[in-house]
């Protein structure tokens, strides 16, 4: 709290990104939030912002009508203040500077976050996902994989969870070897095991094997896989990296593994770039779909510079290939990248989501989760940029799977259980800090943090809010008949994903939406159904016989329940009272519609659309709405802050 | 010529059809004079496939053995059939003489030119009659219609022979205190004859959407007073109007040059011009034919389809057509002003963006058969030249004449809309994608022809069927609905930003697996739907 000099300040102007329209409110500053309150009194809009969402905060020059603020946040909203004195806007500016960046872990939201659950509550929230017996739904452990003890302690691998499958051949000695041999000694271990050809896709990092180094211990350890699965001996090692990029690897004593020296191997380059490949990526991405008035041909130039679906889709076809080896051919596949925490993270998990059902739903996507991501040491408080400042670590590695999963859902309609809201959910929580899923970089950080004592669970949160995530066409009959998806990698399979890239720009989204419509029909569909069978119950209590009678439900007089609308514009820090408002709004446009003339400043729209923002026309002008001001830079007025 | 003197050979045995996402089939080929039809027999079931060769729009012919073996046992040859509606189909025909002779036939039916050579002339189904009248609606029972334009708007038959304007329907609407003397004089002043008449009169404040085609003005600015006083009569004492012209304003000038041009703020002192350039003719259709290159490239690689996605500048054209008509629908509702639109013939851009305009704005033409009746009025009666325009598609190695998908880019707009707007049209993707299909090859005889006056002249009237009576008779097929349509009396403005914005892919992927599955998820929404009606 000490960090905040202005706790509140008034007259603050709001612009929107796109367009020239703009609110004036108040804005508060509190030890967790920014909040912006629109004083319009009628359809006062809320804007709540997680300090911990902020990316970066930027004073910009001067202008007549106040000093420009901007604020870019991780999930990808950007807001415009401009506060009317330049000594608030320094104070709010260097309050937020201090505010977003965290120097210890007790200082993150989840450690003050409370939901108003006891203690009981809270554990059950953290035992909803249990990875033990996620492997023995596998199948494991079984008469050739078995768990380890040998990481018990985090001896062998500090940044691997305490529970490790590995062949049962694979010995205490081999497995220590191994690790040795392998960098942050990530040695291979089951991450999925594939019971219908008994075959395996095990992780780890890249081999210590420079030039021309060996271990005896990791060639037995690929042999004791490769002997685990009787189907295939030949075991396929993929190595995600572009191979310019492993090659440089082995003058610095890492690199890959050698044909020559493991016998029954098939290694396999897949080339998807590094971390910083990624970041670079997205920011171009990210610079052009910000730019005002974008026009179609720098729309798609710009969507093609930045490379990005180029990288998607590179992960995809990784992800196809592994899932093809072990479902078509029964082979066991190794796949490894660099440290093995990102890369592999998202071909492993993206590979058991094509080859199995589950994962497609909410529960089993959760478990994939945790499973690949968070127990096999993703770092998510460096890649997330949770606490550390160190920029070159950050990178959008998550951020790719959950937008590949979301590319699959497109092009398989009912094979997720979930829609994309769902990922747009987790996004936003994994940057967060909101729950203690994502905080650190390992597990073992995790429990010296004691995150299941002192916070609270994601996947509870999420579970109690299901119904909003819920894919209203999924199909469980698509997934028995298609238990192995095979997505298609034609190239115009692979599109932007605006609902996660605008998610806060409401001018881009649909005005109506088919999931929004369809999930309240379904749900009142299964409120009928319910009713119809309570009436029947009741009328076989009094011994009357329903069959003949075509069941009358009740006359409909009450409204469909009306759902969220933070299911259409995916606004998930909407509070309650906003959801409201909008509500409100919508009905007193209902009447306003009757009874106003048309004179009534014009706006008969629908839920929201209207043609100021979209810009059509020159008649800015005629239309009285006033032009930008000029800028004035002051030579001390220009403050530039990047994270 | 009779037609059947193109066919010398008609019948061929063990035929192979490749399509794409289906087992190959083989099975008889037979070539009649407007259809080419396969039909596999398998045991009991049999499986035609019937496709009007008016719908092929490119064939290549490959022949093997075709040196030195004369007749040899085992010669044979493919034809890739590339239709309009884009599918593109392979048969492997036994014998390479069969094969040059079915090609050649394909060649010569499907370019029929004479009009009552086509097909909708000959098709006869049972359940439909010729008598009665034919099409949806009138000019006279338009107005009769709508209530709002008694007061200050009247119908004129000026055009009855249309001598006036030869692309013009016999009867249109015009202000009620012009009379038809000025519209001569006003039609001589445009492009065509094309002189401004009402297409749209908004019911909420009765500001009206005019179209026509440019004055000609001429390099010494040439005034026409008939002009200037029917335009002053539409906006009837109002002090402003808009005049959206779909050129630039540079190309406005130009257009000078050759006898066309703009209306001058000096003449037409209560009417503000907007310029708004718009992509025409050959440019459109090259775009098409990039566009589908491009969606049919399988390199699998995302940069090349998105340079060739961007190369093709079809989705350019769909922006600047959903924009200008927001921008048109902005004066009308928001700004509360008249506007005249218009390019330089009046006959494409010019109906698109009226067109898309009061879907925009009118509730009226979002139901299946306002809808099926805007396109009657803003195309049909009002003169897009189909026979020209859609004479070709994307394949065709043609030398380009006049084509130019226009029409296909309303459809492609109104998907946009209803992309963003999935609740407020009656109708559905299927009904647009049929449309699509129709205009370039069709049993019925709606789309024949470019104008009232050859229809009339062809007699297509009294001979063909028309399309859109047979779509809503008896009744509406359930495809072509929007299972969740909630109708809405307000304006929908679509947004146009690029990220808006979608390849339409039920058209131009409609022949891919993809389809495949979006097909299986719309039967979902539509039994949750169902079910959702029993129970209430």
């Amino acid at each position: 709290m000490e960090h905040i000099r202005t706790p509140k300040v008034e007259q603050v102007k709001l612009l929107d990104r796109f367009s020239n329209k703009s609110v004036t409110g108040t804005l508060h500053l509190t030890a967790t939030h920014l909040i912006f309150v629109e004083s319009n009194s009628t359809s006062a809009q809320e804007i709540w912002i997680l300090h911990h969402h902020i990316a970066s905060v930027e004073k910009l020059s001067l202008t007549t009508s106040g000093c420009p603020l901007l604020i870019q946040c991780r999930n990808f909203r950007l807001v415009h203040f401009v506060i009317p004195r330049e000594r608030d806007c320094h104070d709010i500016y260097s309050s937020l500077l201090r505010l977003l960046r965290p120097v210890s872990y007790d200082e993150l939201y989840a450690f003050s976050y409370n939901p108003k659950q006891n203690d009981q509550q809270r554990e059950e929230g953290w035992q909803l996902i249990d990875l033990a017996a996620e492997f023995e739904r596998m199948g494991v452990p079984c008469d050739q994989w078995q768990l380890t003890d040998v990481n018990r302690e985090y001896k062998v691998c500090e940044t691997y969870p305490r529970d490790l499958y590995v062949p049962i051949t694979a010995s205490k000695p081999i497995i220590v070897g191994s690790s040795k041999f392998r960098s942050k000694g990530r040695f291979p271990v089951l991450t999925y095991f594939y019971q219908e050809k008994k075959a395996a896709v095990c992780r780890c990092s890249q081999p210590l094997s420079g030039f021309s180094a060996r271990c005896l211990e990791d060639e037995h350890m690929l042999q004791a896989i490769s002997k685990a699965n009787h189907n295939s001996r030949c075991i396929y090692v993929m190595d995600t990296r572009p191979k310019l990029n492993a090659l440089a690897n082995r003058a610095a004593g890492k690199g890959y593994e050698n044909e020559d020296n493991y016998p029954n191997i098939r290694f396999q380059f897949v080339g998807i770039e590094n971390i910083h490949v990624m970041r670079g990526s997205l920011q171009k991405l990210l610079e052009v779909m910000g730019t005002r008035s974008l026009s179609m041909t720098d729309y798609l130039v710009g969507l093609e510079n930045s490379g990005w679906l180029r990288h998607i889709k590179a992960i995809m076809d990784a992800a196809i290939f592994l899932a093809k080896a072990v479902t078509v051919e029964g082979a066991s596949v190794l796949v490894h990248c660099s440290d093995g925490w990102d890369r592999t993270a998202q071909v492993c998990a993206l590979g058991s989501l094509l080859m199995d059902p589950y994962y497609r739903t909410i529960k089993g996507f959760m478990v994939l989760i945790e499973k690949d991501w968070i127990s096999f040491g993703h770092k998510f408080a460096d890649r997330c940029d949770q606490l550390d400042p160190d920029p070159k670590e950050v990178s959008p590695i998550f951020t790719q799977f959950l937008e590949c999963v979301w590319q699959l859902t497109e092009q398989f309609p009912q094979a997720f259980e979930f829609s994309e809201w769902f990922l747009i959910q987790i996004h936003e929580h994994v940057h967060s800090c909101q729950f203690g899923n994502f905080l650190g970089n390992s597990q073992r950080q995790r429990e010296d943090l004691q995150l299941k004592e002192r916070t609270y669970s994601l996947w509870a949160h999420l579970l109690s809010e299901k119904q909003n995530y819920l894919n209203p066409v999924y199909s469980l009959s698509f997934a028995e008949s298609h238990p192995v998806l095979e997505p298609s990698t034609q190239a115009y399979h692979f599109k932007f994903w605006r609902n996660m890239y605008h998610q806060y720009d409401r001018s881009m989204h649909p005005r109506q939406s088919i999931l929004k419509h369809v999930l309240t029909l379904k749900e009142s569909n299964r409120e009928l159904e319910g009713t119809v069978q309570a009436l029947k119950t009741k009328l076989q209590a009094f011994g009357v016989s329903t069959s003949p009678l075509k069941p009358q439900t009740p006359p409909r007089e009450r409204s469909l329940p009306s759902r969220p609308q933070s299911l259409i514009l995916g606004a998930p820090l909407l509070s309650r009272k906003e959801v409201q408002q909008e509500e409100d709004e919508e009905v007193l446009g209902e009447e306003a519609r009757e009874d106003a003339p048309a004179s009534t400043d014009g706006e008969r729209t629908v839920e929201g659309s209207s043609a100021t923002e979209n810009g059509y026309g020159e008649l800015t002008g005629s239309f009285g709405s006033k032009n930008e001001p000029a800028v004035v830079t002051l030579e001390f007025g220009v403050a530039r802050m990047t994270c | 010529m009779e037609l059947s003197e193109h066919i010398k050979t008609a019948n061929v045995e063990d035929v192979t059809l490749r399509r794409p996402f289906h087992p190959a089939l083989r099975g008889t080929l037979c070539v009649t004079s407007h259809h080419l039809l396969f039909s596999n027999r398998k045991d009991e079931a049999s499986w035609q496939l019937l496709i009007l060769l008016k719908n092929i729009d490119a064939i290549e012919k490959s022949v093997e053995n075709l040196f030195g073996y004369p007749r040899a046992v085992g010669s044979s040859g493919t034809i890739t059939i590339k239709c309009k509606d884009l599918l593109v189909l392979q048969l492997e025909i036994p014998g390479m003489e069969e094969c040059l002779n079915i090609a050649s036939s394909i060649e010569a039916l499907s370019s029929l030119e004479s009009v009552t050579e086509m097909y909708p002339f000959f098709y006869r189904p049972s359940h439909l009659t010729l008598l009665g009248p034919w099409g949806l609606s009138t000019t006279e029972q338009y107005y009769k219609q709508t209530e709002r334009l008694w007061d200050r708007w009247r119908v004129s038959k000026v055009n009855s022979d249309y001598s006036v304007c030869p692309s013009y329907p016999s009867a249109v609407i015009v202000p009620r205190e012009v009379d038809d003397d000025k519209l001569i004089r006003s039609a001589r002043f445009r492009q065509g004859g094309r002189f401004p008449v009402l297409s749209y009169c908004h019911h909420s404040n009765g500001m009206v959407i005019m179209r026509s085609s440019q004055p000609l003005t001429g390099a010494n600015k040439k005034r026409c007073k008939e002009d200037e006083l029917l335009l002053q009569a539409v906006i009837d004492g109002s002090e402003l109007g808009y005049i959206i012209d779909l050129r630039s304003a540079q190309q406005a000038q130009q257009a000078r040059m050759t006898g066309g041009g703009f209306e001058s703020k000096s003449c037409y002192r209560h009417w503000k011009r907007i310029h708004r350039h718009h992509e025409r003719g050959k440019v459109v259709q090259e775009s098409l034919i990039k566009l589908v290159e491009a969606c049919s490239d399988l390199s699998h690689s995302v940069d090349r389809w998105l340079s060739k996605l961007e190369n093709s500048k079809w989705l350019s054209h769909v922006h600047s057509a959903l924009s200008t008509a927001g921008l048109v629908v902005e004066c009308v509702e928001r700004d509360g002003h008249s506007v005249l639109v218009h390019g330089s013939e009046g006959t494409d851009n010019t109906l698109l963006v009226s067109s898309l305009a009061q879907i925009i704005l009118d509730p009226a033409s979002r139901t299946v058969t306002g809808f099926l009746c805007l396109l009657e009025r803003e195309w049909i009666q009002a003169g897009h030249p189909f026979q020209q325009r859609c004479a070709h598609s994307a394949y065709s190695h043609a030398r380009l004449k006049q084509e130019c998908p226009s029409f296909l880019l309303l459809l492609d707009c109104v998907w946009q809309v209803w992309r963003q707007f999935p609740l407020a049209l009656e109708f559905s993707e299927a009904l647009l994608l049929r449309l699509a299909q129709e205009v370039y090859a069709s049993n019925y005889g709606t789309f024949l022809c470019n104008s009232e006056q050859e229809r009339c002249a062809a007699g297509v009237k009294e001979n063909t069927h028309c399309l859109f009576q047979s779509m809503l008779k008896p009744d509406i097929e359930e495809q072509y609905l929007n299972p969740l349509y909630e109708p809405t009396d307000l304006a929908i403005w679509p947004s146009v930003h690029p990220q808006s914005l979608q390849l339409w892919t039920g058209m131009f992927l409609r022949w891919t697996e993809y389809a495949q599955n979006m097909e299986e998820a719309r039967e979902e929404v539509w039994s949750i739907v169902k079910e959702h009606r029993e129970r209430v």
